[in-house]
């Protein structure tokens, strides 16, 4: 069966011959226009002048925009409308753009967009976290509280209390494709997008908006990504729009991609945050109470800064049962880039936050870290499953109102469904914080087995003995585990469709919502239909996610891609399998549930025929074999307000054990072993999955140690190129590299009872950090309390409060 | 500026193009002869996405200009299969699950062949540090690595 086999990618061929086609590699018609932005220069104020005389002279050009010759909406938000595509008047930060230049060439575009003059009455900038605090400069009215138990009081009858602050920073996404898009005008004014998004269908809807025509008259194509990692999913709305607005206007196709810098300075990145910490804890390191306090720049504009502070917040706890917890979350606005989706979606920094705590735990009471996170997981799940999930009563239909029509509902970041009839856990089930009962945990487990496989505890003896002798070179070891809960958190997101055909020759034509970064989604999908068709793989021809084949999709985000299209290609596989089956059992006088579809063939009442034959007598007796499918999400519901609910479907888990080396006078390091064993349920695909572990574990080692992105005192991005933006590259590889998939089924109805795999391994990372961490404990008596990224400076500042105190 | 009229050899085919002279290789290839197989990642030579090579010699053809292919052979990606046979990276890169998203699987074959042309039989350190220049940031290298050991082993054998 095509299914938990270990194929290569679908496009595997075209990449190592350089064939497939990226946006800039497909060939674009005579006269095609290449755009550039004009950007801010300063990070807060008013434009008094603008004077672009010397960019319309500029050889090549043939139009200037700013806001003024934009038809229709000026908006590339993808919630509050905050987010204009060309300034109107103010700026708010250093590459906000300001006008948009069309040209003949992309290098004419990009030299005539530095020629804009324009003048500024500046204002001081809000770029701290304590200028924005000062200011009160934020989204929504106050902190977001979530709250379980009674956290102070817990603290403060504790034996043992534990407090601190981590400075977490922020992650430039590095997509190795930058932003791209191509708009081709169609006949009465329609428009055809290509663009190098996760979310076609929000290019869709922007797109409309831009050009005062309704979504049916724009289509949005996508067939493949050079890397997303969530920069793809609101970022880039701007290209696409400008694009397609300058192709109204010229009537020329147009196409915008992004120079690496400019990409840099003018997208969004991970949030980065600040966690104040408080916990009290008994003499074993339980925790009896924590506090988390979480700060975080969201930048200008909203953005999906919302449901990213939400979901750090839901990932607080991790691994971990905690009877008392409270989280505050601030979701500050300043003046820098509009932070946006990245890898974990929050997740990652909210882990971080009960990871240091059970760091500072460890080191307070002389624990092994590992040990003191065992003893704080939440109980393993029961033998024999689950106790089954809670219904969510009916909710009443939801009312669209006016108003309403023009909000992205398909963003992650629409407002208005904040609150919904929420079940509560069954009494005493163990719950979250946010109160959903964990039911699937299987940490015991595979935290046992990893230990056993990695030798922790004879290496960790060895390290121990290690740094006793050697006051240079230090080394550290460190254990984490990652539980992640699996669904868009807005729960109608949870939705999926597809879109099968079945030609008489019996190959397949896929489509679906979801679109290709690098996962291999598609691979995955196909081979979900190749095994209900029962044919091999090569007749199924996956073709580029197309917003006119199905309509009203989510981003492929949040780990979703393969639970819910995977879903949805089975359901419209499975509806022309079977009205095949209906009508072949007629013409043989047995039960359609008789016919069996298996190796390229059908089997019919003692006749075996090919796929291609049952299709051509399906096709003469006029049966369809066309069809669509649909996919929801069950058993989610989440008051966002109130943080209680059931907003995943399940948890993905997995486990990893970091070894590092520092030199305790530069503070350089090295990753020397890493092993993770992960939790992908039954693997649609244990090559690709492993692939998705081993990337997000050396993504997230990356994040937290050498990716610093470094804002000046004027708020410009002095990082944007790889050249001062550190991401790991080959040599910085972990040397020892022991990657496995945990054996074990989802337990929950997912497809083929496989697990998502696109987040959850980033945050494996989080070891690498806190090995770092162990290694500069091994320095001196105090908590070095390692901020991240843990850059070399950052650790010999560590080594630094380690020897000396804080 | 009047454009220059350069001769070349590409893929083992004797070329001919329009440039203007300070247009990059990386665009000629890419814009006057289609092949679009090199990646502009950063422009800047530090992520290898548009690696060829020049005389035998790996560049990054960003920071190559046009006019300076006059006269030389250049190898790109276009032409490591023959005649529509894979090279033994290509197959083992397939094999081994080595790409992800892809746009740096390109730049990295080219480096890849041009490390085993001189050195056939590099240890795992001298692959490592020589695609050190070719940033991918979908797979985490382990088996990009293992794709190259697995080639050198197998070009080995053959030769």
């Amino acid at each position: 069966m095509s299914v938990a086999s270990p194929l290569p990618h679908d496009a595997a061929r075209l990449h190592v011959t350089g064939t497939a086609r990226y946006i800039d590699d497909i060939p674009v018609p005579r006269g095609c226009l290449h755009l550039a932005f004009g950007l801010s220069t300063i990070a807060r104020g008013r434009i008094t002048a603008m004077d672009l005389a010397a960019v319309r002279a500029a050889p090549g050009v043939v139009a200037v925009l700013t806001a003024e010759d934009l038809p229709f909406a000026n908006d590339v938000s993808p919630s509050a409308h905050d987010e204009p595509l060309l300034a109107t008047g103010t700026v708010h930060y250093v590459g906000q753009p300001i006008f948009c230049v069309i040209a003949t060439s992309h290098l004419a575009a990009r030299k005539a967009a530095r020629l804009g003059k324009i003048a500024y009455d500046e204002a001081p900038p809000i770029l701290t976290f304590d200028e924005a605090l000062a200011a009160n400069s934020r989204f929504e009215e106050g902190p977001r509280i979530y709250q379980k138990g009674d956290p102070a009081a817990a603290i403060a009858s504790a034996a043992h209390v534990v407090e601190g602050r981590l400075e977490l920073g922020g992650q430039e996404h590095f997509y190795l494709e930058g932003q791209a898009a191509l708009a081709l005008p169609q006949e009465g004014g329609d428009m055809l997008v290509m663009s190098s998004t996760q979310h076609p269908t929000e290019i869709q809807h922007k797109v409309a908006e831009a050009i005062g025509v309704p979504m049916h008259g724009v289509r949005v194509e996508t067939r493949r990504m050079g890397g997303g990692f969530g920069g793809k999913e609101s970022q880039g709305n701007a290209l696409a729009v400008a694009c397609a607005v300058a192709a109204r206007l010229t009537a020329k196709p147009c196409k915008m991609r992004y120079d690496r810098d400019d990409d840099m300075v003018i997208t969004g990145k991970r949030h980065d945050f600040r966690i104040d910490y408080r916990a009290g804890f008994d003499a074993e390191g339980r925790i009896a109470g924590v506090e988390f306090v979480h700060y975080t720049r969201c930048g200008w504009a909203m953005d999906l800064s919302l449901p990213v502070a939400d979901r750090a917040m839901l990932h607080a706890d991790n691994a971990y049962l905690l009877e008392n917890a409270r989280i505050e979350s601030h979701r500050l606005k300043t003046n820098t880039q509009s932070a946006t989706a990245y890898r974990g979606f929050g997740g990652p920094q909210g882990m971080v936050g009960i990871e240091r705590v059970m760091d500072h735990v460890a080191h307070a009471l002389g624990l092994d870290g590992a040990e003191v996170r065992r003893r704080n997981y939440y109980a393993e799940m029961s033998e024999g499953g689950p106790s089954a999930p809670p219904t969510a009563p009916p909710s009443p239909p939801e009312r669209i109102s006016e108003e309403k029509k023009h909000e992205d509902l398909a963003s992650r970041g629409a407002v208005g469904e904040t609150t919904q009839a929420a079940p509560a856990a069954p009494a005493g089930a163990q719950t979250t914080p946010y109160g959903m009962e964990v039911s699937d945990f299987i940490l015991h487990g595979l935290t046992r087995k990893l230990l056993e496989t990695s030798d922790y505890a004879a290496r960790r003896a060895a390290i121990d003995a290690w740094n006793a002798g050697n006051p240079i070179l230090k080394r550290g070891i460190a254990f984490s585990p990652v539980k992640f809960g699996i669904s868009f958190t807005l729960t109608h997101l949870n939705q999926a469709g597809a879109l099968v055909h079945v030609y008489q020759d019996g190959s397949v034509h896929l489509n679906h919502g979801g679109t290709e970064m690098g996962q291999g989604l598609f691979q995955k999908v196909a081979q979900v239909a190749a095994a209900r068709f029962g044919i091999p793989l090569e007749m199924v021809k996956i073709t580029a996610t197309d917003t006119g084949k199905v309509p009203n999709t989510s981003a492929t985000a949040a780990s979703s891609g393969s639970d819910l299209n995977g879903m949805a290609v089975k359901a419209a596989c499975d509806t022309i399998r079977d009205r095949m089956a209906v009508h072949l059992a007629q013409e043989h006088q047995c039960a359609p549930e008789d016919v069996r579809f298996e190796g390229g063939r059908v089997l019919v009442g003692g006749e075996s025929m090919s796929f291609a034959e049952a299709a051509q007598r399906a096709y003469v007796a006029r049966i369809s074999l066309s069809a669509t499918g649909f996919y929801k999400t069950p058993n989610v519901a989440w008051d966002r307000i109130k943080g209680q609910g059931r907003p995943f479907f399940y948890f993905a888990y997995g486990a990893a054990v970091t070894e590092v080396a520092v030199d305790t006078l530069t503070g350089e390091n090295r990753i020397l072993r890493a092993d993770v064993l992960h939790d992908a349920g039954a693997s649609l695909n244990p090559a690709l999955d492993i692939g998705q572990v081993e990337g997000g574990y050396v993504q997230g080692a990356g994040w937290l140690t050498t990716e610093e992105l470094v804002w000046d005192g004027k708020g410009r991005l002095r990082t944007h190129a790889p050249s001062t933006y550190k991401i790991p590259a080959c040599s910085d590889r972990p040397e020892v590299f022991n990657v496995a998939l945990w054996d074990g089924a989802n337990r929950e109805e997912t497809i083929y009872r496989s697990k998502a795999v696109g987040e959850p391994p980033f945050m494996l990372g989080i070891s690498a950090w806190l090995a770092l961490g162990q290694a500069v404990a091994a320095c001196g008596p105090h908590y070095p309390a390692l901020n991240a990224p843990a850059t070399a400076e950052e650790v010999w500042r560590a080594i630094g409060r380690a020897r000396h105190g804080l | 500026m009047s454009k220059i009229h350069v001769t070349t050899t590409v893929n083992g085919d004797e070329t001919e193009f329009l440039c203007d002279p300070r247009e990059t290789l990386l665009d000629c290839l890419r814009n006057q002869l289609d092949l679009t197989g090199a990646k502009e990642g950063c422009g800047t030579g530090d992520c290898g996405a548009c690696s060829v090579t020049m005389d035998g010699t790996l560049v990054c053809s960003c920071l190559v200009l046009g006019v300076e292919a006059q006269g030389k052979t250049i190898e790109t990606i276009e032409g490591m299969a023959a005649g529509g046979e894979l090279h033994p990276l290509q197959r083992q890169f397939i094999e081994h699950a080595a790409l992800q998203c892809g746009i740096c699987t390109p730049g990295i074959l080219v480096a890849a062949k041009n490390l085993l042309e001189t050195n056939p039989d590099p240890t795992e350190t001298e692959i490592r540090y020589w695609l050190a220049g070719n940033l991918c940031r979908c797979t985490g290298y382990d088996k990009i690595v293992r794709a190259v050991q697995a080639a050198a082993a197998e070009m080995r054998e053959t030769a």
